[in-house]
């Protein structure tokens, strides 16, 4: 072995080895709080003494460590009576552990950031300072909500049965979301879809497996050198990561045979369907249209219809685009970017650039503002030129 | 989860409805007022949700660039700038709603006769990353 500790191997085994400890009656803070003390160790020692069943070197420590914790808390208390917990045998099986603590720390009664943070370090043995470095919060702040979050859950049982669909939405969360820190937060969610794949046979798991396998192959081509943004259509699909694209199908394809079709299967489907494009001509934007018809009659979404309306207006012309635009709220997120785009192929540059800078203005990150803007620049250099 | 700005001026916010200059109150309601902002911060630390607060000097000066090898220029402090920034709060929150909440929490701070100031406090959303899902 070498002196190189493989950290994702490591984190892979914390919701099983938290899983053991809450079994054997350990509440849920204290036993996180252990697990997160073993880690450490393991960090420290691993390198120069690897031990031979790295789970069991996990559980014994870690549960050393609630005990102490117990016990010096019972000492101060002068309850001496809480410390006399022996292991009981285990009956349910890690794959139910890893589950149960999936659903404990995407709680419904957590709030989304808090269930984010309570996962990423719960789940992914992700330390309060590196999920603190993602989310560009103090360090302080992070620990207080990751804490708030324990006691949210430390009454929920965990043989209760979950909702997959609120482990899916926080999953969705941190790889949608994730900020371009030291921690790749994106890399972090697929091993997290990844491992919850592989204890739960449910085609909308693999559905967003796929649909993070899809969208992380195109990283490399989303961002030039400077870290602007690259649209689809302009992006080098040399540089898409193609075994990513690979496993995305072969996952979608196993998941859509199941014949029991949700969101994110849906939405992997489209990006299946640009990966499957040598060159942005040749998308296949008529059934790409009939996969957002899917996917606004499973979810209603607002969102999924303005993304629809940019799929008709390549697939039926600008028109047909822009009056699929015409009944959807204007307020919606980057609606006026859709508009303006869609008023540009339809040869209105004077309305598109107007319609651009608009866009700019309401943007909510400074990439694709910064986008719209030199989008609106282009416009208007041409038209005076 | 997106982070705010809140702002807080000394001039050139719309006039609060409890509106009399600090140096007017008496000297327990400064201290009544201090401990209000801390507790408040304090609150959102507890709570997760603090990111950074800063008190800004009034005096300041204006500056630029006059041209290669040229000192820049420096002008002020002006006693009479419309717009005077006299502090901020940065927040990390689930939602807009949860921001403008807060806001309004830290717009009752107490000031004259121990009375909320209901100052006009500016909330500025930060930029965030680009989603990665974008279609």
């Amino acid at each position: 072995m070498t002196a190189q500790l493989d950290e994702a191997l490591l984190r892979g085994l914390v919701p099983g080895v938290l899983g053991v400890l809450v079994r054997r009656g350990a509440d849920f803070a204290a036993a996180e709080d252990a697990v997160q003390e073993a880690l450490v160790e393991a960090v420290r020692s691993w390198p120069a003494d690897p031990p031979r069943d790295p789970r069991g070197w996990l559980v014994t420590v870690a549960w050393r460590r609630f005990l102490d914790a117990t016990r010096s808390d019972a000492a101060r208390r002068r309850r001496e009576d809480v410390v006399d917990v022996e292991p009981a045998p285990g009956p349910v099986s890690e794959v139910d552990d890893t589950l149960h603590l999936y659903f404990l720390c995407a709680h419904p009664s957590l709030s989304p950031s808090s269930a984010v943070a309570l996962t990423l370090r719960a789940v992914g043995g992700l330390t309060t300072r590196q999920i603190a470095e993602a989310y560009l919060v103090p360090e302080a702040t992070m620990a207080q909500r990751i804490s708030r979050a324990k006691r949210t859950v430390a009454g929920v049982r965990l043989d209760s049965a979950g909702d997959v669909g609120t482990v899916l939405r926080v999953l969705y969360l941190v790889f949608n979301e994730g900020y371009s820190g030291d921690v790749d937060l994106a890399g972090e969610a697929i091993r997290l879809t990844r491992q919850l794949a592989g204890v739960i046979d449910h085609p909308e798991v693999a559905g967003l497996l796929a649909l993070m396998l899809l969208h992380s192959a195109r990283r490399p081509a989303r961002t030039r050198a400077d870290g602007s943004l690259v649209p689809l259509a302009e992006q080098d699909r040399a540089l898409w990561d193609t075994r990513l694209i690979a496993e995305g199908v072969d996952v979608l394809q196993r998941a859509l045979a199941r014949d029991r079709l949700g969101e994110y299967q849906a939405q992997a489907a489209i990006a299946a369907l640009h990966a499957d494009a040598r060159t942005a001509e040749e998308t296949d934007w008529v059934q790409i249209v009939e996969w957002y018809d899917e996917l606004v009659r499973l979810t209603g979404s607002p969102v999924a219809r303005l993304s629809r309306a940019v799929a008709v207006g390549e697939a039926d012309g600008p028109r047909a685009g822009l009056a699929a635009l015409a009944g959807l709220d204007p307020s919606l997120p980057r609606h006026t970017a859709v508009a303006a785009y869609l008023h540009e192929r339809d040869g209105d540059r004077a309305l598109a650039a107007r319609r651009y800078a608009e866009a700019a203005r309401s943007a909510t990150d400074l990439r694709e503002r910064d986008h719209l803007t030199r989008q609106a620049a282009r416009l208007n250099a041409q038209r005076g030129g | 989860m997106a982070k705010y700005l809140l702002l807080k001026h000394y001039r050139g916010a719309p006039a609060a409805v409890n509106d009399v200059p600090m140096d007017q109150w008496t000297p327990e309601e400064v201290t009544a007022h201090i401990q209000y902002m801390n507790d408040f911060a304090d609150r959102l630390r507890e709570n997760g949700e603090f990111v950074a607060e800063q008190a800004l000097a009034p005096d300041g000066l204006w500056i630029r660039y006059d041209g290669e090898g040229r000192p820049p220029v420096t002008d002020g402090p002006f006693a009479e700038t419309k717009d005077l920034i006299a502090g901020f709060m940065i927040i990390d929150v689930d939602t807009s709603e949860r921001a403008v909440a807060l806001a309004g929490e830290l717009s009752a701070a107490p000031g004259a006769g121990g009375k909320p100031i209901h100052e006009w406090l500016e909330v500025r959303p930060l930029y965030g990353e680009p989603p990665l899902i974008t279609e």
